[in-house]
């Protein structure tokens, strides 16, 4: 089964994408903000990040994961607003796969999921 | 259709894509959406109809999607530009390396996204600088190309069949637009064409896109168009319509490419103008 890292601000929407991964077959673990989702990536780095771009630290989070020493990197896809899409190039310069944009459903995670590789 | 449904639907597409539903399409438009509602569970077209007072985004997405069968999106139907790039192109490549020219022609370019997309699918396929590879792309709609030629597009239409990495090495932000490259734009030449018009200007061409052009067309003009493209293709050259497009016996200039690849067809041996009778 493969795992994933929710990073959000919004307990609502963890909760909302978590459901989603899950019935999906993720194992889906939660963080909201960068700090605690890079110490949870040390623990275990997981297959999948999706990280809110809009939120404090989210771009530094891209950043740093892939600055990480180690055999695995993650699949990272930034997760966006109609109205934050400039973030989407600095995103993907700092080395996210994809992006989605908000509100996604199944359909769009999927086709994100096979233009990063992740099935 | 109900009135109310209608207005509804007309209303979310005008919001959505730009896109004015005419009244005269109501029917059209419950087929189109017929497959959607069996999709996601309905039995009547009708209750879809419904959700669409309150839609989920998936819903919308999706009855976008059915209600916009004509319009263009980069990378359509993926599968066909994969053919494109397994099959066809190494084989042009291959038959053309004395004279190291190309020729491809979208027929039916619409806003420009499918010559962009074979341009950058070009571009990215990194052929040797000695070739020279021309893509003109027609429409009929002057608006749809004059859009083509600017190469400028809104998020939503972004947002479907560019893979990020390919939308950040092609595309420049403009606003909450974005620009084509320069790079990619100038490999395309745009020209406001009729398919029923004379076709004498073209020249030949080695691959011919026509996808999905035919819908709208009587069975006489759609023999006549194939006869053109017919007329325009080398005899070695390819045909690329819609997935699900067939001849539907219009022309016997054409064959099938492959069992399995829907819509790729060659010319066949039999591809002869047909001679007018004296009178």
């Amino acid at each position: 089964m493969k795992h994933c890292l929710v990073v959000d601000e919004s307990r609502v929407i963890r909760k909302v994408v978590s459901g989603l991964l899950e019935d999906m077959k993720f194992y889906a673990e939660e963080a909201a903000e960068s700090r605690s989702a890079l110490d949870a990536c040390r623990t275990q780095m997981p297959d999948l990040v999706l990280v809110n771009l809009a939120n404090a630290g989210g771009i530094e989070l891209v950043r740093a994961l892939r600055r990480t020493d180690g055999a695995k990197q993650p699949v990272i896809i930034g997760t966006v607003t109609e109205h934050d899409v400039g973030n989407i190039v600095e995103a993907i310069r700092a080395g996210a796969d994809e992006y989605v944009q908000k509100p996604f459903g199944r359909e769009c995670l999927t086709q994100a999921f096979a233009h990063s590789g992740l099935m | 259709m109900n009135a109310d449904d209608f207005a509804c639907l007309a209303d979310l597409l005008q919001r959505r894509a730009g896109f004015h539903l005419a009244p005269s399409k109501a029917q059209l438009a419950k087929s189109r959406l017929a497959p959607v509602a069996r999709r996601y569970g309905f039995r009547k077209t009708d209750q879809l109809m419904a959700e669409l007072r309150d839609p989920p985004e998936e819903f919308v997405n999706a009855v976008v999607d059915a209600m916009m069968i004509n319009e263009s999106s980069f990378f359509r139907d993926r599968a066909c530009f994969d053919y494109f790039r397994g099959v066809i192109l190494p084989s042009l490549l291959s038959a053309r390396a004395g004279t190291k020219r190309l020729r491809i022609w979208c027929a039916a370019a619409s806003t420009g996204q499918e010559p962009y997309s074979i341009a950058i699918l070009l571009d990215e396929a990194k052929i040797a600088k000695d070739w020279r590879i021309e893509i003109v792309a027609t429409d009929i709609s002057s608006a749809a190309i004059a859009r083509a030629a600017e190469g400028r597009y809104s998020h939503y239409e972004v947002q479907r069949g560019l893979p990020a990495q390919t939308l950040v090495r092609h595309f420049a932000q403009d606003d909450d637009h974005w620009r084509i490259s320069e790079r990619i734009r100038r490999m395309v030449r745009f020209r406001r064409f009729n398919l029923l018009d004379s076709f004498g200007w073209l020249g030949e061409a080695d691959v011919i896109f026509c996808r999905n052009a035919f819908l709208y067309f009587a069975p006489l003009a759609k023999r006549a168009c194939l006869q053109g493209l017919s007329d325009t293709l080398a005899s070695d050259g390819y045909l690329v319509l819609g997935a699900s497009e067939t001849m539907e016996g219009a022309s016997t200039a054409f064959v099938p490419d492959d069992a399995d690849a829907r819509g790729i067809y060659r010319k066949s041996r039999h591809a002869v103008r047909p001679v007018a009778l004296a009178s």
